[in-house]
This record gives C-alpha cells, structure tokens and sequence, in this order.
C-alpha cells in the first residue's frame, strides 16, 4: 500500500527545525496520535539516546511508552517483533547502526520474512532507528555505513532522509507503513542542517526520491550525507558550464526508478555517490537500474563514487574514506568527456 | 544471592585489614607496586581528560575511581597471559604493559594505538560491547590445546552481561573447561541506564551458577582484594579447572565518556561521597600509613616520574608522523584485491593531481 504525499499549502504552519529536532517531532507526534507507538532502545529514556532524538519525550509519555532497555539489540529486535505482532508499533533505536550487528539475526531471519513465513497472518509493523556514516569523528564502528547487508534482504524497506522535512515526514510514513522499515539517519547531517517542518502530521511517500537540483548534462545520484556532497561537486561542475541533476534518493529500497530514469534519459549521463563501500553497494543496483531502463540513451559509462573497500577507518584517516565532492568532480568531467 | 555471593574484602574502607592471617601475604613491595600503578593510571586518565578538553585528543572513556580494579587484576596477570579489554579498560593495559603513547595514539583515532607492544598479548578495545568474551574463551581453548599454563582475561562491564556475547562467551569457555578469567567490573551503570534496569538478578557473580563455574563477588576498590582474587582464579585456570566469574564492584566518578552528560541521569554527589570514603588510592594510602609505610618522600618522587613519563608519552604523540593514506587500503587483506588496488591508485592519482 503506497502511502500519499500530503501537498503543503500555506496554510499549513511551519518551523525552522534542524534534522534532528525534526525527528523528535515526528516521535512526539505519533506518540501522541496512535497509542500503540512504543520506543525502546539504549539510554533513551532519561538520557533522550545519546543524540538526544528522543529528548524529553519520556517525561511526556512515561517509561510504558518509551522505555529504557537492557544493552541487548537482539533482544530489543526480537522483543519488538512480538510486540509487533501483537498489536503494537514499535520503534527500536539502534544507538549507533555499527551496533546493529547483534541483532541481524533477528532482522534477517524473522522480522524481514514472517509475513511471507505465515503468508500474511503474522506482519511486523516496526521501524529500527539508526544514527550512521562517517565524518563525525567517533570511535571505531561507529561510523558504519552498511545499508546494503539491508536492502540485500527481501522484506524490509530502507529509507534514508537528508533534510528536517524530509525526517519528520519518511519517520511518520515509516511509522504508518505495514511493513518493517529501517530508517537511516545521517549522523553528520543531524545538526548541520536545518529547513522548514511543518507541524503536525504529514507524510513523505517511501520509495520516491527527490531532485534537489536541476540540470542537463550529467545526473548525480545521492542520499543521506552525500548530497550535500553531490551539490557541492554541480556547483564546481556549473562554473565550467556543466549542469547536474541532483537526485536524493531518500529511499534504498525500493529504489524510484521513474526519478532516475526520468532523469538520467534527459542527461545521458550518470554518477552515483554512496559513503557505503563500493563493492556490493546499493550503488550497483542504481547501475542495473539505468542498465535496465535508459541503456540506449547513455552517453558515457556510469560512474560510482563510494567509500573504498576497507573498514570505515579510525577517524585520524576517515577524511580519506569519505567521498569529496573533489572525487565527485571529477566522476563528474570523466562523464562529460568519454 | 547477595548471601551467597557476598562481597569479599581484604581491606575496609579505613584502610585496616579485615582478617588476621592477611598479613603476611602483602610485603611492602607489592604494596607499594599496588601504590604506584594506580597512581600511574590515574594520572594518564587525568591527563586524558584535560588533552580531550584542549581538544588534543579525540572522545575520551574515564575510568577514574576504577583502578584498583584495573591495575589489581592486571598486577595478577602472567607475562604471556592474554588480555581482551574494552575502550576503558586502558588502565589495565597500560599496567600490563601497553604502550603509553600508544594508548593516547587510540584516543586519537590512530590505528596505531591498537598494535600490542611486541610480546605483549593484547587485544584492539572492543568496542561493541561483550564482543570480547568469546574471544577470550577461543585464545584460552587455543592456550590449553597447545598445553600451556597460560590463561586469558577478559574485561566487560555490567551493561555488557545484557548481550548474547556475554552469555555465549561464559557458556563455551565453561563447557570446554577453558584458562580464562572474565573479569567483570560492575560500576553500576550502562551510560545512563543504572544496573537495576540492566538486570533482576541482585549480583553480577550469581551469573556464573548457571555456567557452572566459580563466581566472586569482590569489593572492586580494594585492590588487595581483587588483586588476590584474579591470582586465585588464574591458578584454577592453569590447574585446568576452567573459567572464573569475577565481579568487582567498583565505580566510576566521571562521565561515560567525554562527550556524556552524567548529571542528566546521575546523582553526582553520590559519586563525590565515595571519592572521600571508598576511594581506592585513597584506602592504600590510608593502609600505608596505618602500617607505617607511608613515605612522603617516596610518593613525590613517584609522582614526578609519572608526571614526566606521561609527559613524554604526550610529547611523543604530538610529534608523532601523520597518518599514513596507505594504511587505509594496505592492511584489509595480506594481497590487497583488486578493488581495492584499483582504488587505491586511482585515489592516490586524484590526491597527486590535487598537490
Ligand atoms: C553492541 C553495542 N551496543 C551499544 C554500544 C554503545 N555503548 C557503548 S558503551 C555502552 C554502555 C556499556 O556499559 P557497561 O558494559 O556497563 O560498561 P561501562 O561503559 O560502564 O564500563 C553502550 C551502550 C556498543 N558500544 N556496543
């Protein structure tokens, strides 16, 4: 079941958030709209998670609906598919997503496949939170980057915000959405960018990217901290005269294929810019994408620019691992001059 | 089962010791060697705190309040004993024989900082917690196959019993009767989440029944205490009679990290409280006196040397060369792949290009 878009009007009042007061605001707000919206997770309670994105909502909702757990994600994972099952909406918070490991049993085996297990009797109405990505100086594991061990796993959708709008909006429709989602947030991105949310409840549809720049020779594909990498590099682009479309993708699975075949077909040419590491990347699936729809209107091969194949570094060299809108750039020219 | 798992104790709080026969197991020397590497980690974690401030040095994990815990049961440790620690358990390694300059290399995200001194069998900081006990059990199961005397320790705190890790390590190792030690330090707190929350069980050594192997429960401030107990332990270890369930109980005055907020969900002044009666350099230093061991002259000394050694380490840190942009790509496999070959050169034109 798709969910609407919820058109903004005028009217609609809106205020200047950044991305995590954002998401703050979309918890508070299905807390208090659906009764069977619980949080769990490490230190959420009086601490408001170590991010503070659950900040104070405990003190208004009271430790039955956002609860302080034991430092077990597979125990918060599995515990949540029962709730799920059961009449609740859980939202486990994964403290860091790199701390995600121990509960991928519980992900992979049941929460993404018991409604095809028990042909839709049982469902999994649940999100997982997890801060991810690199470029804030934490400790090792911190900074992981792997939503492709995700979207590899039928069953479970993967979404991944870039502005406070876009937060507020993908957390309530991950909220909403039957089935299981695991919603991604930029770590880097959770203060360092602010927009316009409006109040209340709204919905931004899963599975529909955004074009965050217009352009006509070369398309940028991005999500999470890299559009603002994407950005950066068509703006170096525009000053010698090549114009970028910019797409934030938003949703990893599933991919908006119309957004990028749209696209792509008018510039004929395409970079992909993931922080995840490039081998097995969702970048390799945007590759098939193109390959499958808009193969005869390429001009140039594809170009992926993505975290390299080693561990996400200690932070003393995770400049390195990360893409530069210097690498960008210059996916960008090899694009325009094959 | 705090009945049964009473909380064991050498020295009382006044620095007295609370049995007879005691005595004679704490010769000046090891006194004084308790003494003196206490203060040696406490010194490097303060110093650790005021670099992290300056902003020379990364996100830091305070252990202060926690070193008789540390250093007694590293102080018990043979040379070719294993150590798993996790990210605040520096103390221990440090007291073990981990490089100094080293330790502050990690804070400040420097691969380096994992690499063990050379002879020394220390493992990289576990950073996701529990991760370590298994480890510790496979490095015992390894020691005892190839018929050693050798034993492995390893370290984790209360929050970490709430992992399927903890419970998987504790099991395998007891079912194959293995050399180690999980030395388990319940500062009764998870970041914010107290140990109430953590767990229904009273204790932390109580854990052990289910395993089938010994538990302790030791005042994890009195540094005789947990130094003795790790001894002991470690002796069954060697004599093959398998793991050992350790639970100090200690606290830490400081935050969790420096980047944590611990008056938002801790009552700070209890933590002031046990600084005055339970700390653990202070009850040495109490007992030192009460046997006439105390030496004014002796502690200033030790602390000059201390101060300059961290002094040094910091010198050699600061001059230390930039981290290299090969060891990103170079130590993933023994033959890097071709990806990441290929990536590597093709970064590396990039960054020449850009020079
Ligand atoms: C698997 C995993 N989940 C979450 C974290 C985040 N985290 C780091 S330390 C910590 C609390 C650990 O508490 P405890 O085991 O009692 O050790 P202490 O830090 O008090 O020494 C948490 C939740 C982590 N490092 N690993």
């Amino acid at each position: 079941m798709a969910l609407k878009e919820e058109q903004l009007s005028a009217s609609i009042k809106t205020k200047n958030m950044t991305l995590i007061q954002a998401i703050t605001d979309g918890l508070g707000t299905m807390l208090e709209e659906d009764e069977r919206v619980l949080l769990l997770g490490e230190d959420i309670g009086k601490n408001g998670g170590v991010f503070r994105a659950t900040e104070g909502l405990q003190e208004r909702f009271g430790q039955d609906r956002v609860m302080d757990t034991p430092l077990s994600e597979s125990g918060i994972i599995g515990t949540s598919v029962g709730l799920a099952v059961n009449g609740f909406k859980p939202i486990a918070e994964m403290q860091f997503f790199g701390f995600i490991y121990p509960a991928y049993e519980q992900i992979m085996t049941h929460v993404s496949r018991l409604r095809m297990r028990t042909m839709g009797r049982y469902t999994v109405p649940m999100v997982i939170r997890a801060p991810y990505g690199a470029g804030i100086r934490a400790p090792e594991i911190h900074s992981d980057s792997v939503e492709a061990l995700f979207t590899h796993m039928p069953g479970i959708k993967v979404v991944c915000p870039s502005s406070a709008h876009d937060a507020k909006g993908l957390l309530i429709a991950s909220i909403e959405d039957p089935d299981p989602v695991l919603f991604l947030e930029p770590l880097k991105l959770y203060r360092s960018v602010r927009d316009e949310v409006p109040e209340g409840k709204y919905m931004v549809e899963i599975g529909k990217g955004k074009k965050v720049k217009e352009g006509e020779d070369v398309t940028l594909i991005a999500w999470g901290a890299m559009v603002q990498v994407a950005m950066k590099a068509a703006e170096q682009a525009e000053k010698e005269g090549i114009t970028c479309d910019v797409i934030d993708l938003r949703t990893l699975y599933p991919i908006d294929r119309d957004i990028i075949s749209e696209s792509v077909q008018r510039t004929g040419r395409a970079v992909i810019v993931h922080e995840a590491h490039e081998t097995g990347g969702v970048g390799n699936d945007i590759v098939s994408i193109i390959n499958d729809y808009s193969f005869l209107y390429m001009k140039s091969p594809i170009e992926r620019i993505a975290g390299f194949d080693v561990p996400v570094p200690f932070f003393a060299l995770e400049e390195h691992y990360l893409p530069t809108s210097a690498r960008v750039y210059h996916a960008i020219k090899k694009t325009v001059n094959f | 089962m705090t009945i049964e798992f009473p909380i064991y104790q050498m020295m009382n709080e006044n620095g007295q010791l609370v049995r007879e026969g005691d005595k004679e197991r704490l010769t000046d020397e090891l006194v004084r060697e308790f003494y003196y590497h206490m203060v040696r980690i406490r010194t490097f974690d303060r110093k650790a705190i005021s670099l992290q401030r300056q902003g020379r040095l990364g996100t830091y994990a305070p252990f202060e309040g926690q070193e008789a815990a540390q250093a007694g049961s590293a102080l018990a440790l043979g040379n070719e004993d294993w150590v798993f620690p996790t990210y605040r358990d520096h103390g221990a390694t440090l007291t073990f024989g981990a490089n100094m300059a080293r330790t502050f290399l990690y804070w400040n995200g420097r691969v380096e900082g994992c690499v063990p001194e050379e002879g020394k069998r220390i493992f990289p900081p576990a950073v996701p917690i529990a991760t370590q006990l298994p480890h510790a059990a496979g490095a015992a199961w390894a020691e005892k196959r190839k018929g050693t005397k050798n034993a492995a320790i390893a370290y984790f705190g209360d929050g970490a019993t709430s992992e399927g890790d903890f419970h998987e390590g504790m099991n395998m190792a007891s079912v194959f009767k293995v050399p180690a030690v999980f030395f388990n330090q319940n500062n009764g707190f998870a970041i914010s989440v107290p140990i109430e929350k953590q767990m229904n069980s009273e204790t932390v050594a109580q854990k052990s029944v289910a395993y089938g192997i010994p538990g302790v429960r030791v005042d994890g401030n009195d540094i005789f205490a947990v130094y003795f107990q790790t001894k002991e332990a470690l002796g069954r270890a060697r004599k093959g009679e398998g793991p050992t369930l350790i639970e100090a109980v200690t606290w830490r005055y400081g935050a969790h990290t420096t980047a944590d907020d611990p008056t938002k969900y801790r009552n700070q002044s209890k933590s002031d409280e046990i600084r005055q009666t339970r700390d653990p350099l202070m009850r040495l230093e109490r007992y030192m006196k009460n046997e006439g061991i105390w030496d004014e002259g002796w502690t200033t000394q030790i602390q000059n040397q201390i101060t300059e050694e961290v002094e040094q380490a910091i010198r050699e840190v600061e001059s230390y060369p930039k981290p290299k942009v090969d060891d990103l790509f170079d130590y993933v496999f023994e033959t890097p792949t071709w990806t990441i070959a290929k990536q590597k050169e093709e970064y590396f034109q990039l960054l020449g290009g850009e020079a």
